[in-house]
């Protein structure tokens, strides 16, 4: 069950039967953006509130509705709560710093990307020996990304 | 030869397969099936010795090649009770099929406001093709509604099928197992006017298939499901229809004559083949044909409603209330096919849990999105059965299921 244990990290489950910023925001003045998993059917709707302009705006809050299997919940809910308070460029950061970590090519790091802590999203990589779920944990990711360029 | 699952195991190589030493539990012959000996053997036979282009050159091997390639169409006739040879049509899958009836018959005879009736139950390839039409020329699109366990409800039927000019319906769910009454369905529809059109993809692999009993004007299924190849489906259809329809595809092979104005078409079945077909997947499709008529389709019939109705029990009475299994309880209107929620786990996760112990099933939404919708789920999880699956294969299921509860702390 060696494999299964890499993938289903107890903090993986922790945010799968307790994910944490659920819900929505009103939409304005949040931005709402949707992203699915074709392959699956899984859809998300993620809500994002930033305060200021450009890069240094800050990221007030994040929501998140919609169904999922274990793997994207617990990513999008450990999103929420890594991105939540940091600033814009910052996030845009930590979504190239994660989708690199799940092993996706062409992504342009930028200086200082390698010193960013994922934190609790480290439990993650497990998910890249198993290249059928990389889908799953990087969907909330897509769709923060999109959030963060029409915000 | 009478059906004996231990010698029919034996036939598949790919059985015997191990992977991190455990036996693989094959349970998703609902999206593709796995190949017997005779099958490979077949092809590797015919590329080694009698490969060569077909309808097109006059030496002895080339010959010989266009004979074992026609060999699979009498064999496909046969096994569908065909009037003549020539109803068979090649194509590369059903999903081509249905597209070729979309786009040929559709093409020819469907307008603004014509109607086309579907059913809940659908898979996407007897879905887009007709939403396509809609969107090009605006014609309507009708549902036939399911009862609460997954049948048709026909009880509005006439009504649904009033002025259509064409009924397109599955003859076997792929997510729920589900065998519609297709003879009185056809019936329905000529009643109404309108031409039956079925989707016989996960029908005819596991049934005794009679085209002319059902009364079927145009019926669409696929070689990979049934023990042959990839790359190769099948159209079968009334010799005046076919021979009415204008041509799918143009190119080499489906023309009778070419000029720097024009063409003419060849006769129907080549006509609806255009360019070098699957040559050495038909040999392959022949020899699946012959090794499923030997083991009588009627006993892998047989097999399948015994298999399915142990595995309804054994799922139902080992976890109760953590499943819920979906479509009709009854095996008389149920193929081999098995959709369900376990617990309130994501398929995804379930079918990630079950490939630990190399079962393997399909998560998801199984290419009907809008039956999905239909019962209020996103995505099952799918475990279909064949002639090469015995009860051995639904305890493992079972057994797999029972180690979620270690993993996700129930």
């Amino acid at each position: 069950m060696s494999g299964l244990e890499d993938l289903y990290r107890e903090i993986i489950l922790d945010h799968y039967r307790t994910p944490r910023n659920r819900g929505e925001l009103e939409s304005p003045p949040a931005v709402e953006s949707r992203g699915h998993n074709p392959l699956c059917g899984d859809e998300i709707t993620l809500y994002l509130l930033v305060d200021g302009d450009g890069d240094d705006a800050v990221v007030s809050d994040v929501k998140i509705s919609g169904q999922g299997c274990s793997i994207s919940q617990s990513s999008a809910s450990m999103m929420t709560q890594a991105v939540i308070g940091k600033s814009v460029g910052e996030a845009r950061a930590m979504i190239r710093r994660f989708r690199s970590m799940m092993g996706i090519e062409g992504i342009e790091s930028q200086p200082g990307d390698d010193d960013i802590d994922l934190g609790d999203l480290e439990a993650l990589q497990g998910v890249v020996k198993f290249p059928v779920r990389i889908k799953c944990a990087v969907l909330g990711w897509t769709t923060l990304a999109d959030a963060l360029d029409r915000a | 030869m009478a059906f004996d699952l231990e010698t029919v195991r034996k036939e598949f190589p790919i059985l015997a397969r191990e992977i991190d030493g455990k036996p693989l539990i094959y349970l998703d012959s609902g999206n593709t099936s796995q190949k017997p000996r005779r099958v490979i053997d077949a092809m590797t036979e015919f590329l080694e010795n009698s490969y060569a282009p077909i309808n097109r050159s006059s030496y002895r091997l080339a010959g010989e090649a266009t004979d074992a390639y026609e060999g699979a169409r009498r064999a496909v006739a046969r096994l569908i009770n065909a009037s003549s040879t020539d109803e068979v049509v090649f194509t590369k899958n059903a999903t081509e099929s249905m597209n070729l009836i979309a786009r040929s018959w559709g093409g020819a005879n469907l307008g603004e406001g014509d109607a086309v009736v579907l059913t809940h139950l659908e898979h996407h390839a007897n879905i887009v093709p007709w939403q396509m039409l809609r969107d090009e020329r605006g014609i309507e699109i009708r549902w036939v509604p399911l009862t609460a366990d997954g049948q048709l409800d026909l009880s509005d039927l006439d009504r649904i099928l009033d002025g259509a000019k064409l009924f397109s319906f599955t003859a076997m769910s792929n997510v729920l197992g589900t065998l519609p009454p297709v003879a009185q369905l056809c019936a329905a529809a000529h009643d109404a006017g309108a031409l039956a059109v079925v989707d016989a993809c996960q029908y005819v692999p596991h049934n005794a298939t009679d085209v002319q009993a059902w009364g079927a004007d145009l019926v669409a299924f696929s070689s990979h499901k049934m023990c042959g190849p990839s790359g190769i489906g099948m159209l079968w259809g009334r010799m005046e229809l076919l021979d009415a329809m204008p041509p799918f595809l143009g190119g080499g092979n489906m023309i009778d004559t070419v000029t720097l104005d024009g063409y003419t078409t060849a006769p129907v079945p080549a006509k609806f083949e255009a360019g070098t077909p699957a040559i050495t997947e038909a040999v392959g499709l022949r020899a699946a044909v012959e090794f499923l008529e030997d083991l009588g389709m009627d006993d892998i019939r047989q097999h399948e409603i015994d298999l399915t109705r142990y595995a309804l029990d054994t799922l139902n009475d080992r976890f109760g209330d953590d499943i819920t299994i979906f479509g009709p309880d009854d095996t008389a209107v149920r193929g081999g096919v098995l959709s369900f929620a376990f617990r309130d786990l994501h398929p995804h996760d379930v079918s990630q849990i079950l490939d630990e112990r190399n079962v393997c099933v399909r998560a998801g939404h199984h290419c009907a999105k809008p039956l999905m919708q239909v019962l209020g789920v996103q995505s099952t999880t799918r475990a279909s059965f064949y002639l090469y699956n015995g009860t051995d294969d639904v305890d493992a299921l079972a057994d797999a299921l029972d180690s979620a509860t270690d993993i996700f702390g129930f």
